[in-house]
């Protein structure tokens, strides 16, 4: 059986990050919702945060990415160069096409 | 509030960044080494993950987050996991505070 | 129990928390007393030392430079460094790029490396602040850097830990890679601060 989704994304794809509020651990921080960066890399596949805080196996293990997003996309105020960076570690399963 | 975990605080204003250090108290570098243990890492026998560590931390209220230092919150929530995982019963916990807490007492006396 | 002094304080209620886990551990028969003393001397073995030794070989050695920034751990492994449970990502400055390592959710750091992270590093404002406006952060630490330079913040959200490369400075012509590890500082690693050729840096 397979434990592993396969990556749906490669470095540069434009992505979404969903608008969900859960509840529940979560490891996609609120700030970054909704926002759209592109894909830095594949670090791996993991399993779930979600899943293993509560006990479970957190499989099948999803594809891990950093993904980069302009500080002047995030926060409107933004006070800083125009190509100021964040980059976080998104989970597959919280991430759409943009 | 919770929509957004008071533990999620990238972007929430605050004030200035107090560059201090922390020594290190023996009772905080054992906390810290049980997490280790108790994860499988360096021959432990792997009982919890840090995803359950984090969550329990998530779970106090936000007033007790402020109020609780860093590792007062680690042993809380290695606690609470060990009590979620069935390793050690709620009853356990409170028979071994009281002994300890008596041979303390005990000791100064 | 007895503080630094030797005058008896009481435990406090998490102290009391701490050997009643620690102790019921044991008479499970889960872990151990030695255990718990080995991993404490472990985990104060590991400090800013070590990530001071890998960036100092990857300043002499392009070879390792480009090990480190395609697998991090690996890395490490490769200078006979115990990175146990580590996934490293290295990210370098440069003249065009100046990057910075924050854990917003909870204080994820490269602890098997560079051992206990500092306490502001897990402090509210640091956290808050870090990933919204990195440049007015790294101005309280009293680096200035010009517009022209790209600020990249990274927040460790997950499974990865991430380690800054700088750049080495100027005036280190013919520094042996000895000499080039003691201007390294944990401050430098996090990227709230950058090497000095000249004296000590103004922080740990």
């Amino acid at each position: 059986m397979n434990e592993t989704v396969q990556p749906s994304f490669k470095p540069g794809d434009r992505v979404i990050v969903r608008k969900a509020w859960p509840l529940g651990h979560i490891r996609t921080p609120h700030y970054i919702r909704g926002q759209v960066g592109s894909i830095e890399r594949l670090c791996g596949s993991f399993p779930m945060p979600e899943e293993l805080a509560q006990q479970r196996s957190g499989l099948p293990a999803q594809p891990l990415y950093r993904v980069r997003f302009l500080q002047r996309d995030v926060w409107p105020d933004y006070r800083g160069g125009a190509d100021d960076a964040l980059e976080v570690e998104i989970f597959q399963h919280w991430l759409d096409p943009a | 509030m919770i929509e957004r975990g008071h533990h999620d605080m990238g972007g929430m204003p605050a004030g200035k960044v107090e560059p201090v250090e922390h020594d290190y108290e023996e009772w905080e570098r054992r906390v810290d080494a049980l997490m280790i243990l108790l994860s499988g890492i360096r021959g432990g026998n792997k009982r919890m993950t840090v995803d359950e560590l984090r969550k329990n931390i998530e779970a106090l209220p936000p007033e007790a987050y402020e109020k609780m230092s860093y590792y007062e919150r680690w042993v809380t929530s290695i606690t609470q996991t060990m009590i979620q995982r069935g390793v050690i019963t709620t009853e356990e916990l409170g028979r071994k505070m009281q002994e300890v807490q008596a041979r303390e007492r005990d000791g100064a006396a | 129990m007895n503080d630094d002094h030797g005058r008896y304080q009481p435990l406090s209620y998490f102290q009391l928390m701490e050997v009643s886990l620690r102790e019921l551990l044991v008479e499970k028969g889960i872990l151990s007393e030695e255990q718990v003393h080995a991993t404490v001397q472990d985990m104060r073995s590991r400090g800013a030392e070590r990530g001071a030794a890998v960036v100092a070989r990857a300043w002499m050695d392009p070879g390792f430079k480009a090990r480190l920034l395609a697998d991090g751990t690996k890395a490490c492994q490769e200078l006979g460094l115990d990175v146990p449970a580590l996934r490293l990502i290295a990210v370098e400055n440069t003249p065009a790029i100046h990057n910075m390592i924050v854990c917003t959710l909870c204080s994820c750091y490269p602890r098997m490396l560079l051992g206990l992270p500092p306490e502001w590093y897990k402090s509210r404002p640091y956290r808050s602040r870090a990933v919204r406006e990195p440049r007015a952060v790294l101005a309280e630490f009293g680096l200035a850097l010009p517009d022209h330079v790209q600020v990249r913040v990274h927040d460790s959200t997950a499974d990865m830990r991430y380690v800054v490369l700088p750049m080495r400075p100027a005036g280190t012509d013919g520094w042996s890679e000895e000499r080039l590890a003691g201007i390294v500082t944990r401050d430098c690693m996090i990227g709230v601060a950058v090497p000095r050729a000249a004296g000590a840096a103004p922080r740990p």
